[in-house]
């Protein structure tokens, strides 16, 4: 069955993207365009939206209702320690984007919050004056070498994705994940497959305790909540895969620009 | 001799007036960022805190311009009469929708942090939404229209790098485009919203 899914990820992966190797901020804009991603299954898409939605509704709004009450140094701490443990994918694609800086700054990030900040759980190296931390993938490592998105998806269970992103996290399964290594893939005598599932269930909790509020009104205030939840999904991938948050390289404006001359 | 002078000082002074007018994109943004927080703020109820939070969008929002934006090349083949019909739901979606989002929050904290031009039509105000004990610190920017610098005008919000403009584009394209493109879709599901 994985086989199968993996052949079909593939096949769609070769049929849809452009390959052509570019790092020009420019074609990675366009490239990553919201508005140009093709939602070439939409049907399943919004079948699989739809599903999401219900298990949000029984599983993770009810969840992560209840952990936002908890105290903030709590939520802080789980947090900084989901973040810490992130570091474990980001540092490999800092190196393949050529960040060699950034990949040495998170190695130390990384080292000086597991050991001194107690597995993570306390945030010293930002105390210490460490730049802010930028969370890496495969997916935004192969699009910072060119490869467009391909067309959007939407998995059970994980949310949306694109067919680039989705083959670009199988990387994580084939040892490009070291949390994942530790703990599923090889038998160590001090991690289990339950804390890597755990860490990624309460990843999902976090991510939608943090925005809570925000999904609530996103959702009473949607015309069409699937097709906002796109937008939101690939405006944030556009913005990670620039590596920056300046609305003057992240915004098109050419669309605020026609309607002048109206 | 007497008329050149007075002709000098009279343009002297419109120039000295015409600049004292202009308003500063971060501070209309902080000023009515302010004008909201003391709105929400007030022991009223959340049906007041609606009414007057439109007043406020009415004034200090480019209503029409989003609208035709959030259209996109749609509006071009529109005729007169469905423009304004679009304009007409457009704006009553608008208003409840925003003062819906905006009615949540109860005194937000809003700094304005910095200000970079685009272009003559266009600067972008950084602000921070300070962090409570339910969220984080959220960084909030306001894309400022300032074809007139004397009335500048809010068009969008972008929350983290994420533009409510071009979400509500391409939520109403979305709509469209499962119809053919038939703007008499898009009223419906407007009109049906604000009846809601």
């Amino acid at each position: 069955m994985i086989k199968k899914l993996i052949v079909i990820l593939i096949t769609t992966f070769a049929l849809t993207f452009n390959v052509s190797a570019s790092s020009d901020g420019e074609l990675l804009l366009k490239k990553n365009e919201p508005a140009e991603v093709e939602d070439c299954f939409e049907g399943l898409n919004r079948a699989s939206f739809a599903l999401n939605q219900g298990l949000d509704k029984v599983i993770f709004k009810p969840v992560s209702s209840v952990y936002r009450l908890l105290p903030s140094p709590i939520k802080t701490g789980v947090s900084n320690s989901l973040d810490n443990l992130s570091n474990v994918v980001t540092i490999p694609n800092n190196i393949l984007q050529g960040e060699f800086s950034k990949a040495g700054i998170n190695t130390g990030r990384f080292i000086i919050n597991t050991t001194v900040g107690v597995l993570g759980l306390i945030d010293v190296a930002t105390y210490l004056g460490f730049t802010e931390y930028e969370q890496e993938d495969y997916g935004q490592s192969l699009a910072a070498h060119g490869i467009g998105p391909g067309c959007y998806i939407v998995l059970p269970v994980l949310g949306p994705s694109t067919a680039r992103d989705t083959v670009a996290s199988l990387t994580n399964f084939i040892g490009g994940d070291a949390w994942y290594n530790v703990t599923v893939r090889n038998d160590t005598h001090y991690f289990s497959d339950v804390d890597y599932y755990s860490s990624k269930i309460t990843d999902g909790i976090d991510f939608r305790a943090k925005n809570y509020d925000s999904l609530e009104n996103l959702k009473k205030n949607s015309l069409d909540f699937y097709a906002s939840v796109k937008s939101l999904y690939l405006q944030d991938r556009q913005q990670k895969i620039l590596n920056s948050k300046r609305i003057i390289e992240t915004q098109d404006d050419s669309g605020w620009e026609e309607i002048e001359t109206q | 001799m007497f008329e050149k002078k007075l002709l000098i000082l009279l343009i002297l002074f419109s120039s000295i007036i015409t600049k004292s007018f202009s308003i500063e994109p971060d501070v209309f943004v902080q000023s009515t960022v302010n004008r909201a927080s003391t709105l929400l703020a007030e022991n009223i109820s959340k049906d007041q805190k609606i009414e007057k939070l439109k007043l406020i969008a009415k004034e200090t929002v480019d209503i029409r311009g989003i609208g035709f934006y959030t259209l996109g090349s749609k509006r071009k083949s529109l005729n007169e009469t469905d423009k304004n019909q679009y304009i007409k739901l457009f704006e009553k979606y608008f208003l409840i929708t925003f003062s819906s989002r905006l009615a949540e929050y109860t005194n937000p904290e809003i700094e304005v942090t910095n200000k970079e031009k685009l272009s003559e039509n266009y600067t972008i105000v950084n602000s921070t939404l300070k962090a409570t004990s339910e969220r984080p610190e959220i960084k909030i920017d306001w894309r400022i229209y300032t074809k007139d610098p004397d009335n500048p005008l809010i068009r969008d919000l972008i929350i983290e790098g994420l533009s409510l403009a071009r979400t509500q584009k391409e939520e109403f394209a979305s709509i469209l485009n499962s119809n053919n493109g038939d703007i008499k879709a898009l009223f419906k599901v407007l009109e049906e919203f604000s009846n809601k």
